[in-house]
Order: C-alpha cells, then sequence, then structure tokens
C-alpha cells in the first residue's frame, strides 16, 4: 500500500513540472506539420497567378506545378482544420487559453518588449509567457482563423458567398489569405529563432518538461 | 551522386537505358508529380517518412482528391445563385486563356457546325447554330474564377442547359454531362448532373452581347458561374448524357474534377 502512496506522490510531483501537456505537444507538432504542407503548396499556386511581382522558388514549393500543388493544398487543409479545430475547442475548455494568454496590457506589452530588447527579459519561468509571448500567441491563433476563414472564401466564393463579401470579395480575399500566410510565416520564423536561443523551451514542447 | 552509380550497369547502353525509363512512366502527370521531388525532397527530413516515394504519395492524393469531390457535391446547394454584377463591373478586356495561343484557337464555320447529342437522351438529332439560336436565351453578368486564382467579371448570353436537357428528352437522373470541344488535341470534360442542373449554368452564344467571339469559344461555350473557369468549356461540339466518368482534359492531369466554387 504504501509503495503505491510514493508512486502516487511522485507522479504528483512530475506532473506538477510539466510545462507543456501531452495534447499541446500532439497538436503542435502535427500543426507545424500541416502548415508547413499548406505554406509550400500555397506558394507554387500563388506562382500561377501572382499577386505581386515576384514568385516563391520551386525549390522551396511543393506539388511540382499549380494542380500537383492544388492536390497538396486540399488535403493538408483537412489535416490544418481538423487539427485546429481540436485545439480551439481543447484551449477553451481546459481554459489553457484564459489561464496562458491573458491578460495582456499595452503597457505590459511595451515595458516586456523594452525588456526583450536590452536583453533583460527573463525565461527562468517557462509555465508563464511574458506580455510578448501573449501577445504573439494569441495573435497568431486570429491570424490562424483568419487564414482558414479567407481559404473558405476563396474555395467557395458561391457556396460561401457571404464569407466571401464579409472579406470584400473574391480578390480581397485572396489579400487577406496571402497577407495571413506572410504574418505567419514571421511568427515562424521568430517562433524558431527564439526556440533556439532557449533551447529548453523547445525541449518541453518535445518531452512536455 | 551515389545514387546515379547505382544506376549505372555495366555493359548496358545509358541512354538506351533512360529512353526505356521514360516510355515506362504511363502520362504527363506522372512525370509533373515526379518533378516536383526536389520540394518534396525537403519534406523527407521534416517528416523522417519517405514521401520521395511519389507514387504512394500520389495515389493517396488522388484518393483526397476524389473525397474532395463527394464533400463538394454535398456542399453544392442547388439553389445558391452565383452572384451577378452590374454591367459596369465587366472586366475590360476580357481576359483570353488556354493551354495554347489564341492564334491557334479552333476557327469553327458556324454555318457547317452542328452540335451533336448523344448518350441517355430520347432526341439524338444534331442541332445547327441557327436552330440554336431560336431557342429562348438569358444574359448573366458573373464572376469567372480560374483555378490559377485570377478571375474577371464577364457578360454571357445562352441558352440554360437546363431548358436544353428538357427539351432533348435527357435523363436527368443520369451522373454526368460530358462535352467534347475542337481544342487542340481533343479538350473535354465531364458535368456533374446537379451542377448541369443549375439556373446558371449556360450553353453561351453570346459575349458582352455581341456572338461570341473565336477567343471565348465560338460558336459555343458551356459557362458554369459555380464551378472553376476550366469545367467551363469552348468550341464545343458535342455533348454526352452519361452515367460514366469519362474523365477531362484537366481533370486527368490531376485538376480536382468537381471544383466548384
Amino acid at each position: 500500500m504504501s509503495a503505491v502512496t510514493v508512486s502516487d506522490e511522485q507522479a504528483t510531483s512530475t506532473k506538477a513540472k510539466v510545462i507543456q501537456p501531452a495534447w499541446v505537444r500532439a497538436l503542435h507538432w502535427t500543426n507545424a506539420f500541416a502548415m508547413v504542407l499548406m505554406i509550400m503548396s500555397g506558394w507554387q499556386i500563388y506562382n500561377a497567378s501572382p499577386l505581386f511581382g515576384f514568385t516563391f522558388s520551386s525549390s522551396i514549393t511543393l506539388g511540382g506545378w499549380l494542380g500537383g500543388a492544388l492536390l497538396w493544398h486540399f488535403a493538408a487543409m483537412w489535416l490544418l482544420m481538423v487539427n485546429g479545430l481540436i485545439y480551439l475547442v481543447m484551449g477553451l475548455v481546459t481554459g489553457r487559453f484564459r489561464k496562458k494568454l491573458l491578460p495582456i496590457t499595452p503597457e505590459g506589452v511595451i515595458s516586456d518588449t523594452k525588456a526583450a530588447l536590452t536583453g533583460k527579459l527573463s525565461h527562468a519561468d517557462l509555465t508563464k509567457y511574458n506580455q510578448v509571448q501573449k501577445l504573439l500567441y494569441a495573435g497568431v491563433i486570429i491570424v490562424g482563423i483568419l487564414i482558414v476563414l479567407s481559404g473558405l472564401a476563396i474555395w467557395k466564393p458561391v457556396q460561401f458567398q457571404y464569407l466571401t463579401a464579409l472579406f470584400g470579395g473574391y480578390d480581397a480575399a485572396r489579400y487577406v489569405h496571402f497577407f495571413c500566410m506572410a504574418a505567419i510565416v514571421a511568427f515562424m520564423v521568430v517562433h524558431v529563432v527564439l526556440a533556439l536561443l532557449v533551447p529548453k523551451s523547445l525541449r518541453a514542447m518535445i518531452i512536455g518538461r | 551522386m551515389g545514387r546515379m552509380r547505382k544506376l549505372l550497369i555495366p555493359g548496358v547502353d545509358k541512354t538506351l537505358l533512360v529512353r526505356d525509363a521514360i516510355k515506362t512512366m504511363p502520362d504527363l502527370t506522372r512525370r509533373r508529380f515526379i518533378s516536383g521531388g526536389a520540394s518534396l525532397g525537403a519534406l523527407t527530413l521534416l517528416t523522417g517518412c519517405d514521401v520521395t516515394d511519389s507514387f504512394s504519395a500520389e495515389e493517396m492524393l488522388k484518393q483526397v482528391s476524389k473525397f474532395n469531390d463527394g464533400v463538394q457535391a454535398l456542399i453544392f446547394n442547388p439553389n445558391a445563385m452565383a452572384p451577378t454584377f452590374p454591367e459596369s463591373a465587366i472586366t475590360k478586356p476580357f481576359p483570353f486563356n488556354g493551354y495554347y495561343d489564341v492564334d491557334d484557337a479552333p476557327e469553327i464555320d458556324g454555318k457547317s457546325w452542328k452540335l451533336e447529342v448523344r448518350g441517355l437522351v430520347d432526341n439524338k438529332k444534331s442541332w445547327a447554330l441557327d436552330e440554336l439560336y431560336q431557342l429562348p436565351q438569358v444574359k448573366q453578368v458573373t464572376r469567372h474564377i480560374c483555378v490559377e486564382g485570377w478571375s474577371a467579371i464577364g457578360s454571357w448570353t445562352g441558352v440554360p442547359l437546363r431548358d436544353f436537357l428538357k427539351l432533348i428528352g435527357a435523363d436527368t437522373r443520369a451522373k454526368y454531362v460530358w462535352f467534347q470541344c475542337a481544342d487542340r488535341d481533343g479538350y473535354n470534360s465531364p458535368l456533374d448532373m446537379p451542377s448541369a442542373l443549375h439556373a446558371q449554368t449556360q450553353m453561351s452564344f453570346k459575349f458582352a452581347d455581341e456572338i461570341l467571339p473565336r477567343a471565348y469559344g465560338f460558336p459555343m461555350r458551356i459557362r458554369v458561374p459555380t464551378k472553376l473557369g476550366f469545367k467551363s468549356p469552348k468550341y464545343v461540339i458535342s455533348m454526352e448524357v452519361t452515367n460514366d466518368y469519362k474523365g477531362g482534359f484537366w481533370e486527368d492531369q490531376g485538376y480536382n474534377s468537381f471544383s466548384g466554387s
């Protein structure tokens, strides 16, 4: 009996140290994989009718040509959407969004940005996000919702015409979709660089602790 | 490089070997998928699994595309109309688009042209252009959306396809209306019956109130404003009401077959 009690205590103390629970880690890496597929195939699709005066090098695109890229894009979208929906539901139900991402105050963001730029921002406690992290993580969730909705607006401008109209019409929705991609890519660059600069945060997203 | 060396077999002519290997590739699609191998290679690094095995990846993608056909058929609302626009919104000039230059577009003699009707219909008579012109026509100003992403607003006038299908006694329980065209290399495309019966799906004879010019598909094109542009075939020469999926020019190369908007 006593052995059981000890192992229970151990379990509790181990649990207390978990920074990223298993569901967060599973959804995070599934999302990362789906996003890479979506972005690389999306660049190939963009190349068929560029919105701006540049195209993406074929060395960083997926699908080989427009038809192949569309197949990848409309396959990976299911993974992205289903995974994203589970994440949103779990984030709301478990209270993780509220606990981790709120509150965000302008003063807090300004002072933490100053601290970050002068190298004074502490990463001692990985369970608590600073104000800049809160803003970026909450922001990228909103951009993630927007990129899916604008994508649906481009995919089904007749069947989902009210959604398309909400984005200002078909052509405007294409720009929204593009700028959301740009925002996510910018986020990913900063996110990956910082994860590599603070390796224990990367470890926490892999093994949980 | 090591991979290349392994492919060299003593006593076998490299050039002939490569020629034989290319012959075993069945179609354009496969080659196009393989040409994407470089970026697929980058994926291998991320996933640890070998997606450069493009034949299985290709098969998986084809299955998902078929699944997406089904999803889009469910999403399709026969009563949802494509948004219409005022004449002032028409894109000028309206773009010519094809897999060939406009100079290579079919030149059809409207006097000798006839629309051939086949398959599950009561009346298989062919229709001359003058006969078709006498049927009641309607005008629509709708957005044409290309699979490439660009779009343009145009004005098309013609006979609602559902009226024509009724006139020829088509079995509207059939799955598809399959169109064949006069384009070089023989363009064709299947249209699912619910979309064929949509109120805005049209056999178009005019663009911007003028007889359809050669660039836009003279003498007749199909206009499906609830689908991507490649599902609106130009230079149509025959239509067949059928339960068989007969494939299409772009559909066979990998574009999603339903491609609903």
